[in-house]
C-alpha cells in the first residue's frame, strides 16, 4: 500500500527571531487544542508540523515575546 | 507503549467546561478525595470556551427570568421533548453559579444599577447575559482548579471506558498522545464531559479541522458512553447551526441581536422573527437559501459606527478572536458590507440542540457510576452555563455516589484488549493515513445524513459507514498524534452510525430542520411523543427504542405550544 506525502501552507507562523524554545519555552506547544506545534530539534525554533489547526489563538495570545501570527488557513479565507 | 496505572476515587474526563467545575466541586464537598481531571488538550486552554465566550446565552436571573418560564421556552423550543427535572435543574442553579463565576472574576455585563443586564434573544424570555470581557474565563476556573488541589493530566485521550463485574462504572483507558504510553486508570466514578461530536459533518470549506465546535471534540464521549452500555438520546436531533460562511463560526447573533442586527436574505428582507439558534428557525433559514431567496446575511450596516465599534469589541476579543482576522482578509466592515451565512454541517451537541448521553436531574447516566455533563449530555439547549451546573451537579453527587465503595473488579482481558485495538495502527507496516479515512467519513456523512433526511440515502449512508468500518482494519499511524487521530476516526464512525439509526428509527419529523424526513414530512405526536433513545444491543448493534417524555413540572398551554413553529415573518413560506 503505497502512500504520498501531500503539502500545504502553514497557518501559524512562527518568528524565529522572536522564537524562545532553544531556552526551554514551551507555551504554544502547550496550550494549543490539537497538538499541532512541535519543536523543531535542529533549528530550537517551533513550528507547525500537522494542518490540523482551529485559528483559535491561544499559541499567539500566550505567547511570551509575541512571536507567533496566525492566520486563517488557506480553504477558508 | 508501556502501561501506566493510576487509581484514583473520582475521575472527571475532560478540561473545558462542565469538566473543570465538576471536578472543583467534587474536591470542594470531598477535599480528601482524589480527584483527576484529564483532557486531550491542556486544561489551561481545553474545550469549546479556550479563548473565552462571549455571551451566557440562559440566564435564569430573578427579576429577568424564572426557572418556570425558561423551562417552558426550552420545552417549547425542544418540540416537548425534554425532560423538564434535568432543565429545571439547571435553572433554579443558574442565578447562583453566575453569582460564584462572578465572585471568581469571570465579567458578565452589569447595568448602572450594578444589575445584570439581561437581553432578549429567544422568541418568549429573556435570558442573554453579555460577557464583553468574557474572554478570561478559562483562566479564572484554571485558578480555582489549583486553589482547590484538583490533579489534572493532559494529553490523554480516553477511548474506552471501564465497566466493573458488578456492573458498575471502574474507570477508563487512555492514550498519551505524546508519549505513546498506554494509561489504565481505575476509578470508583467517573464523570464524562467530552463535549460534542462536532468532527461528524465535514465543513463546506473541505478543512478537517474547520468546525464549529473546537475540533478536538470529536464525539469521543459519545462513542465511549454507547460502548460501556449507556443509553444515548435525541441522536436524531441533530445540531446545525446559522454560521459565518466559510470561517464555519458564530455571528453571532445573541451578541449583535441586542444591539440592532438581524438576519436578512438576498432581497435585504427579515425573514425570521427570532435569532435564537433552534430547529425551527434553521429550517426557515433552509427554506430560504433552497428557495431561490439566498445568500443569507447578517446586517449590521445601519448601525452607527460606535455600535459596531462595541459589537467588533466583543466578537473580536472573545470566544473565537479570529473573527476579525477573516472579515479583514476579505475586505469586510460590519459598517458597510453584510456578513454572508450558511448552515453548518451535521453534529450531535446536547448543549445546542438535545443529542447526548441520557442523564438525569442528578447528571446520572444510566451505568451505575457514570455522569455525563456539559455538550455531551441530552438537557436541551443547556449551553456553557449549563454545561457548568450540570459539572457541579455531577461532582457533588459522584461524592455521594462512591461513599463506602470498593474499587470495582475489573476484567484484565478487557484490558489487554483495549491496548491491542489501540495500538494496532501503530504496529501495522503500511496503510491508510487516519486523515484520509476521516475525510471520506465525514464527507459521506454530508452526502447521506444532512437534512432533508431522506431514507434511502440514510441506508446507503449506513452501507458505506460499513465499508469504512472495513478499512479501519488498515489504518496506520506513525507516531501518537497520529494514533490519537485514528482513534478519533473510530469515535466519528460510532456516531455516524448512531445518528443514521436514531434518524430511521423515528418516523416523523420534529425540531424543523434538525430531523426532517422528507419520507415523513408531518410532527406525530401520537407515536412519537417520546424520546429515542439508543444503546448497544445484545448483537453488539445499534438497538433504537422509546423512553417516555417524564411528566411535565410545568404544563405547556395548547396556544404556547407551537410558538418556536412561528417563526416566520408575516408566516409567509418561501418555498
Amino acid at each position: 500500500m503505497p502512500t504520498i506525502e501531500n503539502r500545504g501552507i502553514a497557518s501559524v507562523i512562527v518568528d524565529p527571531d522572536k522564537c524562545i524554545a532553544d531556552k526551554g519555552c514551551r507555551v504554544c506547544i502547550d496550550v494549543c487544542p490539537t497538538d499541532i506545534l512541535v519543536l523543531d530539534p535542529a533549528q530550537g525554533k517551533v513550528r507547525m508540523a500537522y494542518d490540523e489547526c482551529w485559528y483559535c489563538l491561544p499559541c499567539e495570545h500566550d505567547c511570551p515575546t509575541k512571536a507567533i501570527r496566525v492566520e486563517i488557513p488557506y480553504l477558508l479565507r | 507503549m508501556s502501561t501506566k496505572e493510576l487509581t484514583v476515587d473520582i475521575l472527571v474526563i475532560g478540561g473545558g467546561t462542565a469538566g473543570p467545575i465538576a471536578a472543583i466541586k467534587a474536591k470542594a464537598k470531598a477535599p480528601h478525595l482524589k480527584v483527576l481531571l484529564l483532557d486531550k488538550a491542556n486544561v489551561k486552554r481545553a474545550g469549546a470556551i479556550a479563548e473565552g465566550m462571549d455571551s451566557v446565552n440562559n440566564a435564569v436571573i430573578p427579576g429577568h427570568a424564572t426557572p418556570e418560564q425558561y423551562v417552558k421556552e426550552i420545552t417549547i423550543a425542544n418540540d416537548g421533548i425534554v425532560n423538564q427535572a434535568a432543565i429545571n435543574a439547571y435553572a433554579v442553579r443558574s442565578h447562583d453559579m453566575i453569582r460564584e463565576l462572578d465572585s471568581w472574576g469571570v465579567k458578565f455585563e452589569k447595568d448602572e444599577t450594578g444589575d445584570y443586564a439581561v437581553k432578549k434573544v429567544h422568541h418568549l424570555g429573556a435570558y442573554v447575559l453579555p460577557m464583553p470581557e468574557g474572554y478570561n474565563v478559562k483562566k479564572v476556573i484554571f485558578k480555582q482548579l489549583r486553589k482547590q488541589g484538583v490533579a489534572v493530566s493532559n494529553r490523554l485521550t480516553t477511548t474506552r471506558l471501564l465497566v466493573g463485574n458488578d456492573g458498575r462504572i471502574a474507570g477508563a483507558m487512555a492514550l498519551d498522545s505524546r508519549s505513546g504510553e498506554f494509561v489504565v486508570i481505575r476509578a470508583k466514578a467517573v464523570v464524562l464531559c467530552t463535549g460534542a461530536a462536532g468532527r461528524l459533518g465535514l465543513p463546506s470549506s473541505g478543512y478537517l479541522f474547520g468546525t464549529y465546535e473546537n475540533p478536538t471534540n470529536a464525539g469521543d464521549g459519545y462513542s465511549m458512553a454507547y460502548h460501556a452500555g449507556a443509553e444515548l438520546s435525541g441522536l436524531e436531533c441533530f445540531q446545525i447551526n446559522p454560521l459565518i460562511k466559510d470561517y464555519n463560526g458564530p455571528a453571532c447573533a445573541y451578541v449583535t441581536g441586542p444591539f440592532g442586527g438581524y438576519t436578512v436574505n438576498a432581497k435585504g428582507e427579515r425573514f425570521i422573527k427570532s435569532d435564537y439558534w433552534s430547529g425551527q428557525m434553521m429550517l426557515e433559514f433552509w427554506r430560504e437559501l433552497e428557495g431561490g431567496n439566498g445568500p443569507v446575511f447578517l446586517k449590521l450596516d445601519h448601525l452607527a459606527d460606535e455600535t459596531v465599534t462595541k459589537i467588533e469589541n466583543v466578537l473580536h476579543i472573545t470566544e473565537r478572536p479570529t473573527r476579525g482576522l477573516f472579515h479583514a482578509g476579505r475586505g469586510t466592515d460590519y459598517r458597510n458590507d453584510l456578513v454572508e451565512m450558511h448552515i453548518s454541517e451535521i453534529g450531535l451537541c446536547g448543549g445546542h440542540s438535545a443529542s447526548g448521553v441520557w442523564v438525569d436531574e442528578h447528571a446520572r447516566t444510566t451505568v451505575p457510576g457514570l455522569y455525563a455533563a456539559g455538550d455531551l449530555c441530552n438537557v436541551a439547549h443547556n449551553y456553557m452555563l449549563g454545561a457548568m451546573v450540570f459539572g457541579q451537579i455531577a461532582g457533588e453527587d459522584a461524592v455521594d455516589f462512591i461513599a463506602d465503595k470498593e474499587l470495582p473488579e475489573v476484567d484484565e482481558a478487557v484490558v489487554a484488549a483495549e491496548r491491542e485495538r489501540i495500538f494496532a495502527p501503530l504496529l501495522r507496516e503500511e496503510g491508510i493515513p487516519p486523515t484520509q479515512i476521516e475525510y471520506k467519513l465525514r464527507r459521506m456523512v454530508n452526502d447521506y445524513l444532512q437534512p432533508p433526511k431522506v431514507t434511502r440515502k440514510m441506508l446507503i449512508g449506513l452501507q458505506r459507514f460499513a465499508e469504512i468500518r472495513a478499512d479501519l482494519e488498515h489504518i496506520k499511524a506513525n507516531n501518537p498524534h497520529e494514533l490519537m487521530r485514528a482513534m478519533e476516526v473510530h469515535a466519528i464512525l460510532d456516531c455516524a452510525e448512531l445518528a443514521a439509526a436514531a434518524s430511521l428509527y423515528r418516523t416523523e419529523s420534529r425540531w424543523g430542520l434538525y430531523h426532517y424526513r422528507t419520507d415523513y414530512p408531518e410532527r406525530n405526536d401520537a407515536d412519537w411523543f417520546h424520546f429515542v433513545e439508543v444503546r448497544k444491543g445484545a448483537d453488539g448493534r445499534p438497538e433504537c427504542f422509546k423512553r417516555p417524555v417524564p411528566p411535565y413540572l410545568y404544563p405547556i398551554d395548547a396556544d404556547e405550544r407551537d410558538a418556536y413553529d412561528q417563526l416566520r415573518v408575516d408566516d409567509s413560506v418561501a418555498a
